[in-house]
């Protein structure tokens, strides 16, 4: 098997090609076809040396020019207003703000990770082609449920920082079914699966809500313009 | 016989230095296949591989991220004592008299916070290029599992410097887990080895931070990549709706 590996050339008429996997107990799998290949020595280990030497140059520069944060010491009297969490957790710190502390602490963030655990055994992931590229009428129709409904709620919540990315996202999904738009713009997005926005209407809420938490944020958790009141 | 060729031909060397650099094919497999670190890898790359656009070598920056983290990272423990207020006097020693200790946190600091981004940004490169699909489901999970160990590591590290920063943060943090249906208050009692953000706490999160997490973190990096190549080695782009299309009659 080895020996076979190391001497394969990547002639297709001299050497055989595997297209199928069979093993007992387990269904055929079809091999992927593996491409061109080079040695990775060097080709690979270069460009893997250049990463981590580009990597310690740049945190050493970053590391000389600022100072991680260090306040007084923890005083559990004495409670900073406003209190934030670091910066990743800030978008969950900004649904507490809407949301109890069971929904924004608990159920969202388990939510968010189960959802991405069972990412490669959802039928929608599974699929390669556009949204618009099979009979989408009905699957716009039941999107536009979700969205509705999703919108809905958090209105009810007043937790507009979660329906501005929602109707951002919802917007560039629906632009290919209005024949005003470009024909480009159109075949661009339509390509684009299901899956794809789902997950990316996922990174807008993300991004959205941790940035609102970082910048416009302030004491009282009350809504501050960073550029007048500065970072908190 | 030159110095140089003496000294590469002699029997210490060679033990060293199997292969040495001779560019011969034969050598840049072996130079691979015969070294623990470097077997990582199979001898051979899918040249496609090897652009930017397959991986974005983004896993390699988690990856070489989590290094820096563990060399600096050792290094401060020489100067750190898990305990209040001896931590945050720590802080100051780092910062006034260790030679060099602010540049020691501060290079940890922000590799921490670059770590927490650039593997979130993997997952979504992974995502966009299907490289999830089999079979390399197992894979995903186990990289939601980094994921959750990564944030989890940084987490338990902003409270060892026991500034109000530190306090504060992790103190919003426990109190979220506390509302955690039925188990909540027991579970923000075993993370806190108390009813409160205190020494017990620190002690824990320190051991968390240090030992247990930081291991966990390298036992599931070896499985993952141990998948990625049992999967076929890296899939790269080769997955995107994009591509795949044009094969399409
Ligand atoms: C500490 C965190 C992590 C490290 C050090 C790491 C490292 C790596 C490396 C070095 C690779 C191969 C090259 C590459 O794709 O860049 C890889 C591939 C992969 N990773 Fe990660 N990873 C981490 C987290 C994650 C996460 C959070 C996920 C997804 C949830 C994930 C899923 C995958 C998958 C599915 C592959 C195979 C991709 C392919 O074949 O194209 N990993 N990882």
């Amino acid at each position: 098997m080895k020996g076979y590996e190391l001497q394969k050339d990547n002639n297709p008429k001299t050497t055989p090609k595997r297209v199928a996997l069979i093993v007992r107990g387990q269904s055929a799998r079809r091999v992927e076809d593996r491409g061109e290949t080079v040695p990775t020595a060097p080709n690979l280990l270069l460009r893997e040396i250049v990463i981590i030497q580009a990597c310690i140059i740049l945190l050493a520069v970053m590391a000389l020019l600022f100072d991680a944060p260090l306040e007084g010491i923890a005083d559990p009297r004495h409670t900073p207003n406003p209190a934030k969490a670091a910066w990743y957790f800030l978008g969950l710190q900004e649904l507490l703000h809407y949301f109890p502390p069971v929904v924004a602490g608990v159920l969202l963030p388990g939510l968010a990770v189960l959802g991405l655990a069972v990412v490669p055994f959802v039928r929608v992931n599974w699929e390669t082609v556009g949204f618009y590229e099979q009979r989408w009428r009905g699957r716009l129709l039941w999107v536009s449920l979700a969205v509705a409904l999703t919108c809905g709620v958090m209105a009810l919540y007043l937790a507009w920082p979660v329906i501005v990315p929602t109707l951002v996202v919802y917007g560039l999904l629906v632009l290919p079914a209005i024949p005003a738009v470009p024909e480009r713009l159109r075949a661009r997005l339509g390509r684009v699966p299901l899956a794809d926005w789902i997950m990316t209407w996922f990174v807008a809420e993300t991004v959205f809500l941790t940035l609102i938490g970082i910048l416009f944020r302030g004491p009282g958790w009350s809504w501050i313009w960073p550029w007048r009141a500065g970072l908190y | 016989m030159s110095m140089l060729q003496r000294l590469t031909e002699s029997r210490v060397w060679r033990a060293l230095v199997r292969q040495g650099v001779s560019a011969t094919n034969r050598n840049r497999i072996l130079l691979v296949m015969d070294n623990v670190f470097l077997h990582l890898h199979s001898a051979k790359t899918r040249s496609r591989n090897l652009e930017l656009s397959s991986t974005y070598f983004l896993g390699a920056i988690s990856l070489v991220l989590f290094g820096i983290l563990t060399l600096s990272g050792l290094l401060l423990m020489l100067y750190y004592h898990p305990s209040v207020p001896q931590a945050y006097h720590d802080m100051k020693e780092l910062q006034f008299v260790v030679s060099n200790g602010l540049f020691l946190r501060n290079i940890h600091r922000w590799s921490a916070h670059a770590m927490v981004f650039i593997v979130f940004l993997h997952l979504l490169r992974v995502f966009y290029h299907k490289a999830y699909l089999p079979p390399r489901e197992f894979n995903w999970v186990v990289g939601v599992i980094l994921l959750l160990l990564t944030l989890g590591l940084s987490y338990t590290g902003y409270l060892l410097p026991w500034d109000q920063l530190a306090f504060w943060a992790v103190a919003v943090g426990t109190n979220m887990a506390e509302a955690t249906p039925l188990i909540g208050p027991k579970l923000r009692y075993l993370l806190l080895g108390g009813n409160a953000v205190g020494e017990n706490a620190l002690l824990r999160f320190y051991v968390l931070h240090c030992a247990l997490l930081p291991l966990a973190l390298a036992m599931g990096v070896a499985v993952h990549l141990w998948r990625v190549r049992k999967d076929g080695g890296v899939q790269g782009s080769s997955g995107r709706y994009g591509s795949r299309r044009q094969v399409k009659p």
